[in-house]
């Protein structure tokens, strides 16, 4: 009979001390958030979990990747899930398995007399809980990565729609950084709209684009060389006192392009270009 | 096919790309268009390329060059019905085909050649008066 096997039968025959015992540890400690979890709830973890642990144990297994360890992490994931979405931080979540020490500690100190016996079972312990605690951050990070990528994709598609002004005119109205994903997108977008509505102008418009640094700059050249090779001409509007003096003290070559301070100015010179005009119906209004 | 046919429409002359060009492709148009433009005296080329799905830097530049071979024989030059991806592929590449003149499609095009031959002749190449 191995140590950790002896261990678990330990804990088995005192489960319900064990339990009693961290319940009230979890409950003194301040990381405990009462108005989040019910106690009731919170028996029930802590007792499915001490269930499987003693299980997995018993199972004469002191290594975390092997299957009898994969019930207890299974269960520690929804947990570390569920949690996570209730509002824990991770540093709570771990601290459910890391407060299991200490009664555990007691218990060995109790029963086993050689010394050798308890240092070796108080590490074998201590390796087997860190690695759980850990695990559960692991798993919080994991969904956090998850919902962080989501939700780029969800702003990649959300922020770069094309408007058809009219008749051959098209709008972009940027808003926020560019970087080498989104100008994809963006370009791809505007090539396209253009085919589709035979544009000749296609403004950008660069009002929500908080900086433009030299990449910036370069990407909006590629999208207007892009859409000049589709035979669509571009103008840029939008450009703030601030952007102007960065783009002239980086020295980016603009001059190519058309630029206007806003889309109003813009949109007036792209209605000239296709042979529009605006007229004021004198009945109404000034 | 070996040779990319060149039609003449009135002072203008019309090549549509039908097929992804290979190199030796475009080497042969590039002769071909040059004498054609002598030839016929033309004033304006339309290169329709609406079809062509594929382009390399090769490719690229033979456009580019095409283009100014036509303007040195005084015939201007305009790309027509470039797709969106072919378009990238170009900017990508770092050919912006600066010197080309670009329109939608062939109708566009053709507005474009004439409006330009009308900017011409009102500096003095008027053959009609």
């Amino acid at each position: 009979m191995t140590q950790a096997t002896s261990i678990g039968q330990l804990v088995r025959n005192h489960e319900h001390q064990i339990l009693e015992q961290w319940l009230a540890l979890q409950q003194a400690s301040t990381t405990l958030r009462a108005n989040l979890v019910k106690e009731r709830e919170l028996r029930e973890q802590s007792r499915d979990f001490l269930q499987q642990f003693t299980a997995a144990l018993q199972l004469d297994s002191q290594n975390t990747e092997a299957s009898a360890w994969k019930p207890v992490k299974d269960l520690l994931a929804k947990l570390s899930r569920s949690r996570a979405s209730q509002g824990f931080t991770p540093v709570e979540t771990a601290t459910f398995v890391f407060s299991l020490k200490q009664p555990l500690f007691d218990l060995l100190r109790q029963e086993l007399k050689e010394a050798d016996k308890l240092a070796e079972g108080n590490w074998l312990m201590t390796v087997l809980l860190d690695k759980l605690g850990l695990y559960t951050t692991e798993i919080y990070q994991q969904n956090r990565e998850l919902v962080i990528k989501r939700q780029q994709e969800e702003l990649l598609e959300l922020s770069t729609p094309v408007v058809e002004l009219w008749d051959n005119i098209v709008a972009l109205p940027l808003i926020g950084t560019l970087d080498s994903a989104r100008t994809q997108v963006v370009m791809e977008n505007l090539l396209q709209k253009i085919v589709e509505n035979e544009a000749m102008i296609a403004i950008i418009d660069i009002t929500g684009v908080p900086t433009v640094d030299t990449l910036v700059a370069q990407h909006l050249l590629k999208t207007v060389a892009a859409a000049r090779l589709m035979g669509a001409d571009c103008i840029i509007s939008g450009m703030r006192p601030q952007i102007a003096q960065t783009i002239v003290h980086l020295g980016v070559n603009l001059s190519e392009v058309v630029t206007k301070a806003t889309l109003a100015d813009a949109f007036a010179v792209a209605l000239q270009r296709t042979g529009a005009t605006v007229v004021r119906n004198a009945t109404k209004g000034q | 096919m070996d040779r990319i046919p060149i039609l003449k429409m009135g002072e203008f002359l019309l090549v549509t790309i039908q097929v992804d060009m290979h190199d030796q492709l475009a080497i042969t148009l590039q002769d071909d268009l040059t004498q054609q433009i002598v030839k016929h005296r033309a004033h304006g080329v339309l290169i329709d390329i609406s079809s062509l799905e594929i382009v390399d830097s090769f490719i690229g530049r033979m456009i580019a060059n095409i283009a100014a071979m036509a303007r040195m024989l005084d015939a201007e030059t305009v790309l027509v019905g470039m797709k969106p991806a072919v378009a990238i592929t170009l900017v990508e590449l770092g050919l912006s085909l600066a010197g080309v003149r670009t329109a939608l499609n062939v109708e566009k095009g053709m507005a474009a050649l004439q409006s330009s031959l009308k900017g011409k002749e009102f500096f003095g190449r008027n053959t009609e008066k």
